[in-house]
């Protein structure tokens, strides 16, 4: 991607596009990414709710995966997941997605 | 037709309306007639009288600004930036410690290109403890990224008061500015001043439109994202193009105050400068009495002259290098120090300026009036002595010479 001169940036660093999140991956730095075991989910979004970068993909009201450009592998939806369905494992991500 | 008499009217009734006030008060009326949405402030010594007098307009309904009285002036900054990002016109005032305790949010506002109007009522920084005026505190926010002007008297604070609005709102410029007096001196001392009609300082401000608002919600807008090594670096060229832009426009918007009031400025303001020998260099109140020097110089046959700043950021150094550079022996009269610096802040600027331009006059640099000491025309005469000396013997650049202090 090339990024944009000094001259063609909007001024102070304003973004005036929402949600332009989605176009910048800003999962990369994380150690330890989470992994669900569906097989024991049962779909209560309490994940979903406390993701600070909403990284819980739903579709027709159950979990569906997680959007690993995103997830910063803070753990939180490890720790609140009333299941523990949820595991912190470094390269989740690659063993979902596949390398 | 009605245009044209009704501005004669104005100059007229602008010429017409003498106040007698210390400087503090006249620039919250001023704050009362350019009509902030917001003003969010922590009383300080000498700038309370600011925070005072505003706060009773608010009170008394002759201005429906927002006052905040915050818990520190971190906090006071703090609301201004958020309520000039939500796109208010937003101003603030305050002096010395609290200027520092400001120091990290000066950036933020800044950075995030916000049009925040300060004034600040230049006081020495602690320890010793002091309250009194000096140049200290305008001196820590040179790099900082605001406009700064400073007033000699209490007209020229309200007159930059003013003017300010229209420079940080300038499209061109979106930069905080800092309206600087001086502490005591300018704030507390009652000077006969001109007031403008409140209508006329309306029309001349204008109504700020920001670009954009953080509480509008139809068109949302991230405002102070992260921003590391692939952008900082280009936001930041952006605000020192943004500096070059204000040169102009702090003249431009001069001029139109000039046409209005019949009271002209400019970045620089030269005092017999025309066929001057030797000249000091002065920002703030103590050209006055660097006035009646010069006079009583050239009534003993001596070519004396003097430049007043009033523009220190952007610095003005095209200007400085036309009006100094043919002169034999400049003095820069600085009401700061930089302890191991190059020089104190206001000579190293011109030094360098002067120098960048291949003009470079033999220059002393004069530190006067610390934490407040009394800056008398005998000190003054001295430094003009001490100049003539330098240029009589062709003396090289010596040390700084400290006026008014007990050696
Ligand atoms: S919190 Fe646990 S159980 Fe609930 S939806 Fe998320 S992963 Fe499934
Ligand atoms: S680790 Fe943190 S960022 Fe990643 S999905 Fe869980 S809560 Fe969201």
């Amino acid at each position: 991607m090339t990024l944009k001169n000094w001259r063609e940036l909007r001024p102070g660093g304003v973004i005036a596009e929402p949600g332009n999140s989605t176009a910048v991956e800003t999962g990369s730095w994380g150690v330890t990414q989470p992994l669900v075991d569906f097989g024991v989910c049962v779909h209560c979004m309490i994940c979903w709710i406390y993701c600070p970068d909403s990284c819980f993909l739903v579709r027709e009201g159950r979990l569906v995966g997680v959007d690993y450009d995103h997830c910063k592998g803070c753990g939180i939806c490890a720790v609140e997941c009333p299941k523990k369905c949820i595991v912190m494992r470094e390269g989740a991500r690659d063993l979902v997605l596949g390398s | 037709m009605a245009l044209v008499t009704r501005h004669s009217r104005l100059v007229k009734e602008v010429r017409g309306t003498p106040v007698a006030l210390d400087g503090a008060t006249l620039v919250a009326y001023a704050m009362r007639q350019v009509r902030p949405d917001v003003v969010a402030a922590y009383p300080i010594t000498p700038q309370t009288v600011i925070t005072e007098a505003f706060s009773e307009f608010v009170a008394n309904g002759e201005v429906e600004t927002e006052f905040i009285q915050t818990e520190s002036e971190h906090a006071a900054l703090s609301a201004c930036i958020g309520a000039s990002a939500a796109g208010g016109r937003v101003q603030t005032a305050t002096s010395g410690p609290g200027l520092a305790l400001m120091w990290e949010v000066m950036y933020v506002a800044s950075g995030n290109r916000l049009p925040i109007v300060m004034h600040l009522c230049a006081r020495a920084l602690s320890a010793p403890l002091n309250i009194l005026c000096d140049h200290s505190d305008v001196m820590g926010i040179r790099d900082a990224g605001w406009v700064i002007l400073l007033a000699e008297t209490a007209q020229e604070a309200y007159d930059n008061a003013i003017q300010a609005v229209r420079i940080a709102e300038h499209p061109e410029v979106m930069l905080p500015v800092a309206s600087v007096m001086d502490g005591f001196i300018t704030t507390h001392g009652v000077e006969r001043s001109e007031v403008l009609p409140d209508e006329a300082v309306a029309e001349f401000v204008g109504t700020y439109r920001a670009p954009y608002s953080i509480l509008d919600v139809a068109h949302p807008v991230t405002v102070g994202p992260l921003d590391f090594h692939d952008f900082y670096f280009e936001h930041k060229r952006q605000q020192i193009e943004a500096m070059e832009r204000a040169r102009e426009v702090v003249c431009q918007v001069a001029e139109e105050y000039g046409t209005l009031t019949g009271r002209c400025y400019g970045a620089v303001e030269p005092y017999r400068m025309e066929d001057a020998e030797v000249a000091t260099l002065v920002i703030g109140s103590v050209a006055g009495t660097l006035r009646t020097v010069v006079d009583d110089l050239r009534r003993q046959g001596i070519r004396a002259g003097m430049v007043k700043l009033r523009c220190f950021r952007p610095f003005p150094g095209r200007e400085l290098a036309a009006l100094l550079g043919g002169v034999g022996v400049v003095g820069i009269l600085d009401r700061s120090i930089s302890p191991g610096g190059a020089g104190h802040p206001l000579f190293t600027e011109v030094s360098s300026a002067l120098c960048q331009r291949g003009c470079a006059p033999r220059m002393r640099s004069f530190v006067y009036g610390l934490g407040g000491r009394t800056p008398a025309p005998a000190q003054f005469r001295q430094a003009y002595g001490d100049l003539l000396a330098d240029r009589q013997l062709g003396a090289e650049a010596s040390a700084p010479v400290y006026l008014g202090l007990r050696e």
